[in-house]
């Protein structure tokens, strides 16, 4: 009897820390990390009183939702990438939300037509140079040129981030040219594609190659942190393609769950991002640049200089991405 | 899983086929071969010098050499590929010491292969091989071993033909937890640049958005687990050995001098690379960066990773002890099947299998609210899927291998006259099981008790995609860190998952001893 009381204050035990629905509490799922989004959710808790809560997860989230359907607790969806989000249009799992605060914040180009999701920030693809190369000026297709051979450094291929790369030279130059593109970086590499962004500029730093690919907001975090410190100031960081197209941009963005428990509270929280001290936020602890143009980025991101995005529809990246993904297996890119 | 399975899509399958797959399926067998192969040469060679030998510091090392196991295998990868990495320390002081240049001046072995990431994931998974092997042994009737001496076989010979063929249930039971556990891992072969078919399993649902083909993958890495365990069971079925009344007085080999050097500084060399250096280098991250205010800050999150932990283990052995038993004395003629089936979950990659649960009780969930709206009652919310209901049945699912594994192979050790005695005294059923089963099943009861506490304390994918809002566990939390290069800031969290697996693991090995 004791025993079967035991298990009894178990099982309820721990059903009881299930629901998170009161009044003043907004939920949040998030393909970025806690810590990044934290200072922001704090501003937010403070000026309006409405807890914030988070799940954070990088694989499976929109599974999650979708399994969960209208009983989701999800309010508000905060992604890394483009794909992420038009996945989850795509699933049916978002709503439209037509705010005039946030279409007056944030650029036609960088929010969804029907206002089903928009950018908080965008960040750039940037091509890491080793200070041994001097200044130069480059695109991303010179990265198959010969002259580079043994010289490069990445990541995984299959990384969001270089898939969304890949989907926008498809956009610009057909498959067949993005492949033959793929082979001939794939025999430039230095190494097999490993580690992060900033393990490659490490490995500038370490003499191992000369160039790599690498997200903006890496160089700045990698300048302010002091074991790290010494990686960044081995390299120069270039905006590729300024002669021609522009540098290939990524945005991290939001959503509104398409079931929302919490609607009134989601739609403050969102509008709350996209607003001056959020978007400064971001722009001064993430190193991003803020969506917003009448924000500036902080003065470490100004001092790299000014520089043309690629114009390219973020839409059609991610509609790309899945022929992105097949050519970068087709080079046997990763192996 | 399987069922999602059938609607794959051929396209993708072709697509893979033509292009990645190969490589990643010969990965994974060789992968999972050099695995098991390391950790039994690593885990039987220590479990028969601890027990067979007088090597020496016996003692420390009996237990040193099952601390690995508290460390997760993706913390050590971390660490190591850090460490030998082109950029890392090693060969950073390699260079200065002799002034290269670069890469071509000198030969250094990459870490990031298929045979480093074998030779590491081996490193942290060879405890199982050796502590159920240890167990074994010492539980083996010595008298056997005698009797292969007095017919003129030498301490070594009989060792080799007797002792070594009769733990052959426990090495095997040790072997397929080390195939599984390796077969099913993404985070560590990641490190490593080393693509396997969990690589495909999670490129083909993430990336190309295909969960149905993402499932016909994983069914077919169960298969290949399925055909090793069969064989391995096969060629285990027909041999057993009972003995009514046990001696277990151990002869031991003496060793030579040579003997002794070589063999010490074997099994110091892997408790050193397994745990003491990965230890020690968390340790040092953790004094440069932590303080005692973020120790405190993490105790509630450590209480959550303790709290699952607890249910997940007690859980698990519950469970696996009553199919054990079940197995053992019921004349049905599916018997085996239930344990069986249960022992698969632990191949399952972690996220793979939370998407089951979501599948599972997500319907569940929504019945429950269904119901709850047609009698007028507040709608109650997702109170299995979304709660760490789900992340603890994850957990019992994936585990139970492990807790059936270790309680069957103690099963094994009972004779079956024990029983038939019990009941010609006229002890009912009930009677023999607490009488006889339970007591002298503790030591195997509170190793798999010990090992599923370990191992969901270290577990991430699953409770990271399933747990309700504002749950941090230790392993997130420091999971997050690492995701964002700050392995020196997670360190200390990392620490935590280690001592707190290391605590049970001593007081049981203590309580062990003294049984």
């Amino acid at each position: 009897m004791f025993k079967k009381s035991i298990l009894l204050t178990f099982i309820i035990s721990m059903l009881v820390s299930v629901n998170v629905n009161a009044n003043d509490e907004v939920n949040v799922y998030s393909y970025r990390q806690p810590f990044l989004v934290k200072p922001l959710f704090d501003l937010f808790t403070q000026n309006t009183g409405t807890k914030v809560n988070v799940i954070f997860a990088k694989k499976g989230m929109a599974e999650r939702l979708a399994r969960e359907g209208k009983y989701s607790p999800a309010d508000v969806l905060l992604t890394t990438d483009i794909s992420r989000l038009i996945e989850l249009h795509e699933r049916n799992l978002l709503q439209a939300f037509d705010s005039s605060t946030i279409n007056d914040a944030v650029p036609n180009q960088y929010r969804a037509q029907d206002n089903t999701w928009f950018a908080l920030t965008t960040r750039v693809r940037n091509i890491y140079s080793s200070k041994r190369l001097g200044n130069i000026n480059i695109n991303y297709e010179d990265l198959a040129d010969k002259k580079y051979l043994g010289r490069i450094c990445t990541r995984s291929g299959k990384h969001p981030y270089n898939v969304a790369l890949v989907a926008s030279m498809i956009a610009e130059h057909g498959e067949e040219q993005t492949l033959t593109w793929l082979k001939k970086m794939k025999a430039n590499l230095a190494r097999k594609p490993q580690g992060s962004d900033r393990a490659q500029v490490q490995a500038i730093h370490q003499n191992l190659c000369d160039i790599s690919l690498g997200n903006s907001y890496y160089f700045g975090k990698m300048l302010n942190d002091d074991k790290q410190k010494v990686w960044a100031q081995a390299v120069n960081i270039n905006f590729p393609n300024q002669d021609n197209r522009g540098a290939h941009v990524n945005i991290s963005g939001m959503a509104l769950a398409k079931y929302s428990p919490n609607k009134k509270n989601a739609q403050a929280l969102m509008e709350f991002l996209v607003s001056k001290p959020a978007q400064q936020l971001y722009a001064e602890t993430n190193m991003e640049y803020p969506v917003r143009t009448d924000v500036k980025p902080s003065k470490l991101v100004a001092s790299w200089g000014k520089f043309t995005a690629d114009k390219l529809s973020l839409v059609t990246v991610a509609r790309h991405r899945k022929t992105a993904l097949k050519l970068i297996d087709k080079a046997l890119f990763d192996i | 899983m399987l069922y999602a399975g059938i609607n794959a899509s051929g396209d993708l399958f072709s697509h893979l086929w033509q292009t990645v797959l190969p490589s990643y399926i010969s990965n994974t067998l060789l992968l999972g071969f050099m695995v098991v192969l390391l950790s039994l040469f690593f885990g039987v060679s220590c479990a028969s010098l601890i027990v067979y030998t007088n090597v020496a510091a016996n003692n420390i090392l009996r237990w040193l050499l099952i601390l690995p196991l508290a460390m997760p295998a993706y913390l050590v990868a971390y660490l190591y590929t850090d460490l030998f990495d082109y950029a890392g320390p090693v060969q950073r002081a390699l260079r200065q010491w002799f002034n290269w240049q670069s890469p071509s001046d000198y030969y250094f072995f990459d870490i990031r292969t298929l045979l480093g990431a074998a030779i590491i994931i081996a490193l942290v998974l060879f405890p199982y091989v050796y502590m159920l092997t240890r167990t074994a042994f010492e539980q083996q009737d010595q008298n056997l071993l005698r009797a292969g001496r007095s017919l003129g076989l030498s301490k070594q010979q009989s060792f080799l033909k007797i002792a070594l063929p009769l733990a052959r249930p426990a090495i095997s039971v040790a072997a397929s937890l080390v195939l599984m556990e390796t077969l099913a891992d993404f985070a560590t072969v990641q490190y490593f640049a080393v693509n396997t078919l969990t690589t495909a399993i999670y490129d083909t649902w993430l990336g190309y958005g295909e969960l149905a083909s993402a499932n016909a993958l994983a069914s077919i890495l169960m298969l290949f687990i399925l055909f090793a365990v069969v064989t391995e069971q096969q060629a285990n079925a027909k041999k057993s050995h009972q003995s009514n009344s046990p001696n277990s007085e151990h002869t031991v080999i003496q060793l030579s001098l040579t003997q002794q050097i070589i063999a010490s500084s074997f099994c110091w060399l892997l408790a050193f690379a397994g745990f003491i250096l990965p230890f020690g280098l968390l340790i040092m991250m953790a004094l440069d960066y932590s303080n005692t205010e973020q120790l405190f800050e993490l105790l509630p999150t450590g209480m959550n990773s303790i709290k699952i932990a607890l249910y997940a283990a007690t859980l698990c052995t519950l469970i696996a002890l009553i199919l054990s038993l079940y197995q053992r004395l019921s004349d049905d003629n599916w018997r085996d099947i239930p344990q069986k089936i249960s022992g698969f979950g632990y191949a399952i990659p972690g996220t793979v299998l939370a998407m089951a649960m979501l599948a599972t009780f997500g319907p569940i969930d929504h019945s429950i609210n269904y119901l709850a709206a047609l009698w007028q009652f507040k709608e109650p919310g997702l109170v299995l899927s979304g709660s760490i209901f789900a992340v603890i049945f994850a957990f019992v699912v994936r585990f139970a291998a492990i807790a059936n594994g270790t309680i069957n192979s103690g099963l094994g050790q009972i004779p079956k006259s024990l029983e038939h005695a019990s009941a010609s005294l006229g002890a009912g059923l009930g009677k023999t099981l607490t009488q006889i089963h339970l007591p002298l099943l503790k030591p195997s009861i509170l190793a798999a008790w010990l090992l599923v506490f370990v191992e969901a304390m270290k577990e991430l994918p699953a409770v990271l995609l399933l747990r309700p809002f504002n749950f941090e566990t230790l392993s997130t939390q420091v999971y997050q860190l690492i995701s964002d290069e700050m392995l020196e800031q997670g360190a200390l969290g990392a620490i935590l998952i280690v001592l707190l697996g290391l605590l049970p693991i001593i007081w049981l090995n203590k309580k062990q001893e003294t049984l």
